[in-house]
């Protein structure tokens, strides 16, 4: 290594690849992995998200499930959750909803306003 | 590069491959590419995690959720509830120190411990130069290279007040720059992991978890006493801390971070291994220097001391692999940083492993100073079975043995010497009240026995005559006397012996005599052992 630039272009990299496991603020996508959740789909909506966020090349979101909160007729349920901002609740997320929520959502930063179900 | 919604850590420490870990890293592999999982989810092999008896033990993120004593058979619920629907596996979380969920920054199953040295295992993959890097690795040496001048390097390390972590709390900074102001055409930088003393595994643990901080730190005291070459002494058993330690040093050298003209500075550093073939005396640095020459593992004659006269009489420096760890953040942050930790006299944190009678063993890092009774009882989890705390020995087996009555003693180089014990290179035995004092001296001392080099005499027939006298009050034929013959036997090994084995040698005796005389009287005068342990 001849330069100091060059360590911190690695370093820079790297931070993005264990980004996960510091818990530090950053926004979260959680998907809903009940019985209820995972027989509406949940499970495909799940890879969609993870194959859009790869595909453009999105690293500082962290992807979690969670169980049913007793919503099941609107199953599968994904929690956008913005540092500094109210969560936003969709419902029926299929998959081709779930790629455009990663587009408009989180890359754009606009909510799809239609899907929404609850925001608090 | 990939990007995984969770990561799996496994702890991939001597103690958890021994309970298994591999089979369960194994395992958790297979299930999740079963479960199509696995362009989502990354398991990783780790460093030591701390809670070495409760392995193997596995963390998940981004949650942080530590499971513990995982079995193959667990696997699949693991994938299937965790990994897959997001719902942790309580059963297995357990109700020690941790409560279910821990986090990068401060894990909770951690308690009031400090992380410098321990600061990546357990949270990087030690196989990989680039998680080093994430986590401000090889920053410190670019720091030192484009930046520093050596002279302030060594000013760095003296203001830190940072001292030698293999026992002999000699300050660093000072050790170096006698190797530094030493002329000579060719220096050495020797990296001591010859982790020889019972109880110890603090550095084979830091070795394995993180390989690069011992490579990035050595080339910094390289750097600033002007050596270009690097030997790092393990010992022989230590399979996977050489594993490991030589995939570090191929990746370092194949990033140009070892090698010739880092960062373009003009200076070079290279390290090797050297295997250490077993004996305790090789810990000492002279002894240790003899066995990388090739030569028969004896403590020479000091002075000349090694930072003059050392390695092939070049002046060299011997430094710890916990003090080599320390180096590079307080090169990063600033001596300032460091003297926040720990105690005025002796800044900084102290690596412990915990064995014997006490509920939570394993690897610990803490504030200098830090009494024996937080360790036991906070962090330690207290005495397990109901029984009875009877005493704890500090510094393995050359240490001195302490009774309940100094469990507030600040625990530090300076202050436990006062109380005729030692820090020495951080193991700490605590021993419940089923345990005979004679009984267990007499099984330090045998160990002594065995274990002197026998190139001096008061350490050769000391140890033996030392052995011989408690063995024989074990049996039931000690005769008055025999004690203050053992304390004046001890000092004689103390001013007389060559190295740090034979003046150590009597420590554990001195102080038991000093703690714990009526039960030697009780063996001599009643021919009773109150514990009935020895049989007489």
């Amino acid at each position: 290594m001849k330069t100091v630039e060059e360590l911190e272009r690695i370093r820079k990299q790297a931070q993005a690849m264990t980004r996960l496991r510091e818990g530090k603020e950053t926004t979260r996508i959680v998907v809903g992995m009940g019985t209820c959740g995972i027989a509406a789909g949940a499970r495909e909506t799940l890879s969609a998200i993870m194959d859009e966020l790869a595909k453009r090349n999105i690293q500082d979101v962290v992807v979690t499930q969670t169980g049913c909160v007793g919503l099941c007729e609107q199953e599968p349920i994904v929690d956008v959750i913005k540092p500094g901002a109210a969560k936003v609740t969709y419902g029926k997320v299929t998959k081709e909803k779930a790629r455009q929520i990663v587009a408009s959502h989180i890359v754009n930063g606009q909510v799809v306003g239609e899907w929404v179900i609850a925001s608090a | 590069m990939e990007f995984y919604r969770s990561h799996v850590l496994v702890c991939g420490g001597t103690p958890c491959v021994l309970e298994g870990c591999k089979g369960v890293r194994d395992a958790l592999i297979a299930e999740v590419k079963r479960r199509g999982l696995d362009r989502e989810v990354k398991v990783v092999e780790t460093g030591c995690l701390g809670p070495c008896d409760l392995g193997p033990v596995i963390v998940v993120y981004p949650e942080g959720t530590l499971y513990q004593k995982v079995r193959v058979s667990d696997v699949p619920e693991i994938v299937e509830q965790h990994l897959l629907k997001g719902r942790v596996v309580t059963r297995l979380v357990g109700e020690a120190p941790q409560a279910g969920v821990v986090k990068y920054e401060e894990p909770t199953y951690l308690g009031v411990q400090e992380r410098i040295v321990l600061r990546n295992c357990g949270v990087i993959d030690p196989e990989s130069i680039e998680e080093y890097i994430a986590r401000d690795g090889y920053r410190a040496l670019a720091k030192c290279l484009t930046e520093m001048k050596p002279a302030d390097v060594i000013e760095a390390v003296k203001k830190s007040g940072l001292v030698g972590r293999g026992g002999a709390a000699f300050p660093t900074g000072l050790k170096w720059s006698f190797t530094a102001n030493a002329d000579a055409d060719q220096k050495y930088i020797l990296c001591n992991a010859d982790e020889g003393e019972p109880g110890t595994f603090k550095d084979r643990l830091i070795l394995e978890g993180d390989p690069h901080s011992i490579l990035e730190g050595m080339a910094i005291a390289g750097y600033a006493v002007g050596a270009n070459k690097g030997f790092i002494y393990v010992r022989g058993e230590y399979v996977l801390s050489i594993e490991r330690l030589g995939k570090a040093i191929e990746q370092a050298k194949a990033l140009g971070l070892l090698g010739s003209n880092i960062f373009g500075s003009g200076f070079s550093f290279d390290v090797e291994i050297r295997k250490g073939a077993g004996a305790y005396v090789c810990g000492e640095e002279t002894g240790l220097i003899e066995s990388i020459e090739g030569k028969r593992g004896e403590p020479r004659i000091k002075p000349p001391y090694p930072g003059t006269e050392g390695l092939y009489g070049k002046p060299t420096v011997v430094n710890n692999v916990e003090t080599i760890a320390n180096i590079p953040p307080i090169l990063l942050n600033g001596p300032d940083w460091f003297r926040q930790f720990g105690t005025e006299r002796c800044p900084g944190t102290k690596v412990f492993t915990l064995t014997g009678d006490i509920t939570n063993k394993g690897l610990i890092e803490v504030p200098m100073g830090i009494t024996l009774r937080r360790v036991i009882y906070e962090i330690g989890g207290g005495i397990p079975g109901g029984r009875e705390f009877k005493m704890a020995q500090t510094g393995g087996t050359s240490g001195g043995c302490l009774p309940k009555e100094l469990l507030d003693v600040p625990m530090d180089y300076f202050t436990l010497p006062e109380h005729g014990s030692a820090l020495g290179s951080g193991a700490l035995l605590i021993m419940d009240d089923s345990h005979c004092i004679v009984d267990i001296a007499e099984c330090f001392m045998r160990f002594f026995e065995h274990e002197s080099c026998g190139k001096c005499t008061p350490c050769r027939e000391g140890t033996a005559r030392l052995h011989e006298i408690v063995a024989k009050i074990a049996r039931g034929e000690g005769k008055p006397g025999d004690l203050e013959l053992l304390d004046e036997l001890g000092s004689v090994m103390q001013v007389s012996s060559l190295c740090g084995l034979g003046q150590a040698a009597p420590v554990p005796i001195k102080t038991m005599l000093k703690y714990f005389r009526d039960e030697f009287e009780a063996h001599i005068n009643d021919r009773l052992c109150p514990t009935g342990t020895c049989g007489i």
